[in-house]
C-alpha cells in the first residue's frame, strides 16, 4: 500500500500567453489518461520511453489542440514514475481545458512542488537536488536561476562531498591512534591535526560567506529608499518600475504602507521598498507606517538615501539610519537635479527621477553593491538554502570544539566526538550516512594488523 | 532426556553460554569434540586489547567467566592508552594457553546443572520451526528444548598452508561435517570466511638479548570485578619482544607467492583486513620498509613462541626461509607453520538481537558462526545467547542490550543489521557512545543486568548500589562546595598554574587538566564525614573524577543518545512488507527485507537504506 498511488497533472510553464504551454502528467494511470483524449498514429501505451508523438486533442468530438506529446517510462522521468508532458499552443484557454479533460480520466491537479516531492520519493533527487529544484521553480530571474541550477548540477554536493572526506581523513587519523596503538604506524601531530581542522574551517567558512549572496541570487536584494518626505522616493520607484502603483502626491506623508516592487537588472533580482517618512506623527496610522518603515531599513541589503536640490542634507535622518541599519550599503542620492544642480560633493549619486537622467549609473551603482563582497563565478558552490546555511553552521560549531580540544591537548576521543559530529552535519546535506566510513578508510590508508 | 540448553562447541562462546544457562537454573548440557579442548586459544595466547578490553570487563560484570579466567592464567597485564583518556583504557593480558584451558575445563566441570558430553554433532535437527535436538556420531539424538550453536571455526573447516590443505578446525582437530549441511535443509544460508595463524617457534631456539621487549604494567590491574586483588597477580609475569622484518625478508616472502593460496585463487573466504596476512601486508604497503612482530610467550612452561604480526599460508619452507632473515630468529626452529582457515558461517542477518534465529524457534547462533573473530567477541555473544535460551526456558524476558549500553549492545546490532564481508572484530570507534561505554563504569553499567538474570549475587549489586548514591552524591557537593582564592592560590602558585580570583567550586577545579581530584580535595578544610568515605572508596573516587572531569563531552554524549532513542524506540513491526511500501528504492527495501530491522534507529544503520527511505519510513509508519 503505497502513498503515491494516484496519477497528478499541472501545467509546467507559466500561465499565460506564450509560444507553448507544457502540461506534465506523472503517476501509473498518466499514459492511460493521455491516450483517452489523444489521437495520433498509434496508441501511446504501446509507445516506447522517450518519444514524441504528434496528434491532436479531442472533447469528445471536438478537437481542442494540435499537440506534440512526449512519453517517460518509470523509473527513466524526473519523477521516476511513468509521466507524459503534452506541449499545447500557448493559449491559456487550451491549456486549461485540456487540464480539465485530464481531471475526468483519474487524474487529479498536483499541488505545489508534488512533482519534486514525488522524484524525491522515489530516489531521483538527493535531499540537496530537491531543494535546489524548488528553488529553481520558485527563482526569479536569470542569475537566480543560474545559482540554483548549480546546485542542481551539484556545485554544492560535490563541495561539501570533497570537505566531507577530509574531514573523514582527519577523523581517521585520530580513530587510527586510539584503536590501533599498538601498532608500527605514525601517528598524527598536534600541529598537522590543527592545520588539517584549519584548513577545512576556512573552506566552511569561504562556503558560510557565500550564504548571503546565494540569498540574494535567490531572494533578491532588499532596497530601502529613505529620504523625508516629497523628495521624490515614490517618483524614483516609479520611474524604476516605469509604472504608478505608489501613490505620489504633494502632501508629505502619504507613503503610508510599505510599497513593494520587484525589478531585475542585468539578472539580479532587486526588491525596492519604499518607506515612509522616519519623523514622529501621532497619527496612529502614520505611526505604523514609520514602525514599518524602521523593519524595511533594518533587513535592507541597500539603502537609497534621497534627498531633493531644494533642501539640505538631513544628517540627524542619516544618522537615525546608522542607528537601523550599521552593516548594510548606503547610497546617498541627490534627486531633481532637473531643477538646478549646483553640484554637490555630499552625495553618491545625482539622478532626477523626472526626466531618468543619472538613473543609468544609479543601476550600476545598485548592480555592483549587490556583487561587492562575493568572488561569484558561475563555478563557486553558492550556499543559498537556510537548511543547508544551518547545517554548515553546526559543522563550523562542531569543528571549532574539535579545535579547541585538540589545542587544549584532550586525548582523542574526545576530539572524535566533535569531528564525527561535524562529519555527520555535512551528512546531513548532501543525506548520507556515516557508521563504517572511518573504519574502511583507516584499512585503505593504514598497514593494521599484526 | 531432554536439556533445557544445549550448546554446542566448547570454545569461548559456547562456555559462556553453558556456563550462564546451567547457573540461570537450567538443565544444561555442552557438546565438545574433545573435553581437555574446553577453552583453547586457537591464534594468539591473549585477552582483551582495545575494545575487546572492554567486551571482557561487560562479560564480567553480567557474570560471565573469561574476566576470571584470564585473571587467574594471565602472565603479563597491561593497560592499553594509558596516556589517552579513560573511554580508551583497555586492559589486555597474555595467557598461559594450557592452564588458561585447563581452569576453563576444572570451572565449567564444577558447575551445577552443568554435564559435559564429548560426543560430535552431525545433525541439527527442528520441526516445523521448533528446535528438537541434535543427532551425534555415538549417540543417536539429544533432545533440548533450546539450543546454542557455537562451533568456531570447525564447520567444514579446511587448513591451507601452500597448496597443501587439509580439513580441520584447528590445528590437528578434525573439523566439523554436517551441521552446515543440515542447517541449509532448514532454510538457512551459509558464506564461507577465512582467518589465519601464525607459525610457533620453539623458545630456546630464539636470541631474545638482541632484541627490544615489552613487560607488563608495574601495578597490574585484573578484569574481573571479583578477582581478589590482595595476591594479584597469581603467576610470574613475563615479557613479549619486539623484532621487524626488512626488504631481505619480503624477497623471500615473494618467492612463495606462487604457491599462496590466496594469492593462486584456493582460498575463497574472506580474511579480515585488519588482520592481514604478512603476504598480504607486502602486496597492499608496498612502500612499507618493515613490518613489526611480536614474539609473545605461549605460557610459562611451554617453549612455543607466538609470532605475532606473521600470519601467514605461504608454503613451510618459505616460512622458515624468511624468518631466518629476522633479528633475533636467525637460529629459530619452526615448531608449527603458521596456516590459514576457511570455515562456514551464517550471515547474521539471520538472527535477531537475541541471537535466536528467525527461521527456527529455540536455535540461537553465537561466536565465529555469526562472522565474527575475536575470542571477547565469542564469549559475548555466548553469554547473551546463553542468558536468552534460558529466559526462554525459565519464561524470563528476552536479553538485549542497547548501544547505549555496552559494546556488547553494538556488538550485535552492527552484526544483525550490517553486512559481514569479513570476520568482524570490535573497535572502540564502533561505538558511537564510547565516552560512556568505557572499561571502570562496566559494573555501574552493567550488574543490574546480571542480577536480574541471577548471574551476579545481590550482594554486589547491593554494594555497587551503594556507590553509585555515593559518586552522586559527592558530585552534587562539589558542584556546590566552593573553595576561596586565599586557600587554594598558594597552592596553584607553587605548581606554576594560573591563579582564581575570589572563590572556585571544586568540581571546577577538578577540571583542569593538571589537577588530580585527591589535591583538590587536599585543599578542603572542614572534609564532610562523605568525603571521607569516598577517599576510602577508591573506585568511586575514579567515578567522581571522570564524571566532573569530561563532564561537558560526557553531557554531549548523553545528549547523542536522547537524540537517537526518538530513532530507536521507534518501532517496526516484524510483519511489515516492505514490498508494500513502493517508494523506498529497490535496494533499500531488498535490505529491509532482509533485515527486517526491529527499529527505525535499526533501519538507518544498514547499508544501502537511504536517509530518504528512512523518512519514507516515517512516514508509513505513521500512516
Amino acid at each position: 500500500m503505497s502513498f503515491i498511488e494516484d496519477t497528478i497533472t499541472a501545467l509546467a510553464t507559466p500561465p499565460g500567453f506564450g509560444a507553448i504551454s507544457v502540461i506534465r502528467v506523472s503517476g501509473e494511470a498518466s499514459i492511460a489518461a493521455v491516450d483517452n483524449i489523444f489521437i495520433g498514429k498509434r496508441k501511446l501505451s504501446v509507445a516506447k520511453s522517450h518519444t514524441v508523438h504528434y496528434g491532436k486533442i479531442f472533447n469528445s468530438d471536438e478537437m481542442i489542440d494540435d499537440v506534440l506529446v512526449t512519453i517517460f517510462k518509470a523509473p527513466n522521468s524526473y519523477t521516476g514514475e511513468d509521466s507524459v508532458e503534452i506541449s499545447t499552443h500557448g493559449n491559456p484557454l487550451i491549456a486549461k481545458t485540456i487540464l480539465e479533460l485530464l481531471t475526468k480520466n483519474n487524474v487529479r491537479l498536483a499541488e505545489p512542488g508534488e512533482f519534486t516531492k514525488r522524484a524525491f520519493l522515489n530516489n531521483r533527487l538527493d535531499l540537496s537536488q530537491a531543494e535546489a529544484v524548488a528553488d529553481v521553480i520558485s527563482s526569479h530571474t536569470e542569475a537566480s536561476l543560474r545559482g540554483a541550477r548549480n546546485q542542481l548540477n551539484g556545485l554544492l554536493s560535490l563541495k561539501v562531498d570533497e570537505l566531507r572526506s577530509l574531514l573523514l581523513n582527519a577523523a581517521s587519523f585520530v580513530e587510527l591512534e586510539l584503536d590501533f596503538a599498538e601498532e608500527d604506524v605514525e601517528f598524527i601531530g598536534k600541529k598537522d591535526l590543527l592545520a588539517r581542522i584549519d584548513n577545512i574551517l576556512a573552506e566552511i567558512n569561504t562556503l558560510l560567506s557565500t550564504y548571503s549572496f546565494g540569498r540574494i541570487l535567490r531572494d533578491g536584494v532588499n532596497v530601502a529608499l529613505v529620504g523625508v518626505p516629497n523628495v521624490g522616493k515614490s517618483s524614483l520607484l516609479n520611474y524604476l518600475l516605469k509604472e504608478s502603483r505608489a501613490i505620489v502626491s504633494e502632501i508629505p506623508g502619504t507613503t503610508r504602507d510599505i510599497i513593494r516592487e520587484e525589478v531585475s537588472i542585468d539578472g539580479f533580482l532587486f526588491k525596492l521598498f519604499d518607506t515612509a517618512g522616519l519623523r514622529f506623527s501621532k497619527d496612529p496610522v502614520e505611526l505604523e507606517g514609520i514602525n514599518r518603515s524602521r523593519e524595511a531599513i533594518q533587513s535592507a541589503d541597500i539603502v537609497l538615501f534621497i534627498n531633493d536640490v531644494e533642501q539640505d542634507f538631513d544628517q540627524l535622518l542619516y544618522n537615525d539610519v546608522l542607528k537601523l541599519n550599521k552593516k548594510s550599503k548606503i547610497i546617498t542620492l541627490l534627486n531633481k537635479i532637473d531643477k538646478g544642480y549646483k553640484g554637490d560633493k555630499k552625495y553618491d549619486l545625482t539622478l532626477s527621477a523626472l526626466t531618468g537622467e543619472g538613473i543609468d549609473i544609479l543601476l550600476k551603482s545598485l548592480k555592483n553593491s549587490a556583487l561587492i563582497n562575493s568572488n561569484y563565478s558561475e563555478k563557486t558552490a553558492v550556499v543559498s538554502n537556510l537548511r543547508h546555511y544551518q547545517c554548515l553552521t553546526k559543522c563550523q560549531e562542531d569543528l571549532s570544539k574539535a579545535r579547541e580540544s585538540t589545542s587544549n591537548n584532550m586525548s582523542g576521543e574526545f576530539i572524535s566526538v566533535d569531528l564525527r559530529n561535524a562529519i555527520n552535519s555535512l551528512g546531513e546535506i548532501i543525506g548520507e550516512v556515516t557508521s563504517e566510513d572511518v573504519l574502511n578508510n583507516i584499512f585503505t590508508k593504514f598497514c593494521i594488523g599484526k | 532426556m531432554k536439556y533445557d540448553v544445549l550448546v554446542i562447541g566448547g570454545g569461548h562462546a559456547g562456555l559462556e553460554a553453558a556456563h550462564a544457562a546451567a547457573v540461570m537454573g537450567c538443565f544444561t548440557a555442552l557438546v565438545t569434540m574433545d573435553k581437555h579442548a574446553v577453552g583453547r586459544m586457537s591464534c594468539n595466547p591473549a585477552i582483551g586489547g582495545t575494545a575487546k578490553g572492554h567486551l571482557v570487563r561487560e562479560v564480567d560484570a553480567l557474570g560471565g567467566i573469561m574476566g576470571k579466567l584470564a585473571d587467574k592464567t594471565g602472565i603479563q597485564f597491561r593497560m592499553l592508552n594509558k596516556s589517552k583518556g579513560p573511554a580508551v583504557w583497555s586492559p589486555r593480558c597474555q595467557s598461559d594457553r594450557k592452564l588458561y584451558s585447563e581452569a576453563a575445563f576444572e570451572l565449567i566441570s564444577s558447575t551445577p546443572n552443568l554435564e559435559i558430553i564429548e560426543d560430535s554433532v552431525i545433525e541439527i535437527i527442528a520441526e516445523g520451526n521448533i528446535i528438537k535436538g541434535v543427532r551425534t556420531s555415538r549417540e543417536n539424538e539429544i533432545q533440548c528444548t533450546t539450543l546454542v550453536l557455537s562451533s568456531g571455526t570447525f564447520l567444514n573447516g579446511l587448513m591451507h598452508t601452500g597448496l597443501k590443505s587439509t580439513q580441520g578446525g584447528r590445528f590437528g582437530e578434525l573439523p566439523s561435517i554436517g551441521i552446515t549441511e543440515s542447517l541449509h535443509k532448514l532454510g538457512f544460508e551459509s558464506a564461507r570466511l577465512k582467518t589465519g595463524t601464525p607459525p610457533r617457534l620453539k623458545k630456546s631456539s630464539i636470541h631474545f638479548d638482541d632484541l627490544e621487549y615489552q613487560p607488563g604494567d608495574q601495578n597490574p590491574q585484573p578484569f574481573s570485578h571479583f578477582t581478589d586483588r590482595s595476591n594479584f597477580p597469581f603467576l610470574d609475569q613475563v615479557p613479549c619482544h619486539i623484532t621487524y622484518t626488512d626488504r631481505e625478508v619480503h624477497k623471500i616472502l615473494e618467492k612463495g607467492f606462487k604457491e599462496s593460496p590466496m594469492f593462486t585463487g584456493i582460498i575463497k573466504g574472506t580474511g579480515p583486513r585488519y588482520c592481514p596476512s604478512i603476504e598480504d601486508k607486502i602486496v597492499r604497503f608496498a612502500d612499507k620498509e618493515r613490518h613489526q612482530l611480536f614474539l609473545e610467550p605461549e605460557g610459562l612452561d611451554s617453549d612455543l613462541i607466538y609470532v605475532n604480526g606473521f600470519s601467514t599460508s605461504l608454503p613451510a619452507n618459505i616460512q622458515i626461509e624468511a624468518l631466518h632473515k629476522i633479528k633475533g630468529l636467525e637460529d629459530c626452529e619452526l615448531v608449527r607453520p603458521g596456516y590459514a582457515v576457511e570455515y562456514d558461517f551464517f550471515p547474521p542477518q539471520q538472527v535477531d538481537l537475541t541471537l535466536e534465529t528467525k527461521l527456527i524457534n529455540g536455535l540461537y547462533f553465537a561466536g565465529q558462526i555469526n562472522g565474527t573473530s575475536g575470542y571477547e567477541e565469542a564469549a559475548a555473544q555466548g553469554l547473551v545467547a546463553g542468558i536468552n535460551a534460558a529466559a526462554k526456558v525459565k519464561g524470563l524476558p528476552e536479553f538485549v542490550l542497547k548501544r547505549s549500553e555496552a559494546y556488547i549492545g553494538v556488538l550485535i546490532d552492527d552484526l544483525v543489521v550490517k553486512s559481514t564481508e569479513e570476520p568482524y572484530r570490535m573497535f572502540t570507534s564502533r561505538a558511537e557512545h564510547r565516552l560512556l561505554l568505557r572499561q571502570d563504569n562496566a559494573d555501574r553499567r552493567l550488574f543490574l543486568y546480571g542480577n536480574r538474570y541471577g548471574l551476579i549475587p545481590s550482594d554486589s549489586l547491593e554494594k555497587i548500589s551503594e556507590d553509585e548514591s555515593l559518586i552522586n552524591n559527592s558530585i552534587n557537593l562539589f558542584n556546590n562546595l566552593k573553595l576561596h582564592a586565599r586557600v587554594v592560590n598558594s597552592f596553584l602558585e607553587n605548581k606554576g598554574l594560573s591563579e582564581i580570583d575570589s572563590t572556585e567550586t571544586i568540581s571546577k577545579l577538578c577540571k583542569r587538566p593538571e589537577l588530580s581530584i585527591k589535591e583538590v580535595i587536599g585543599l578542603i578544610n572542614d572534609k564532610d564525614p562523605m568525603i571521607g568515605t569516598l577517599l576510602q572508596n577508591e573506585k568511586a573516587l575514579e567515578q567522581v573524577e571522570i564524571e566532573l572531569k569530561y563532564e561537558g563531552y560526557i553531557k554531549r554524549q548523553y545528549e547523542m543518545v536522547e537524540r537517537m532513542e526518538k530513532y530507536e524506540s521507534a518501532k517496526i513491526p516484524l510483519t511489515l512488507n516492505y514490498h508494500n511500501v513502493k517508494a523506498l528504492s529497490t535496494e533499500g527495501r531488498e535490505k529491509l527485507n532482509k533485515v527486517k530491522p526491529r527499529s527505525l534507529g535499526q533501519a538507518s544503520r544498514i547499508s544501502g537504506v537511504t536517509p530518504s527511505d528512512i523518512s519514507i519510513l516515517l512516514v508509513y509508519l505513521k500512516n
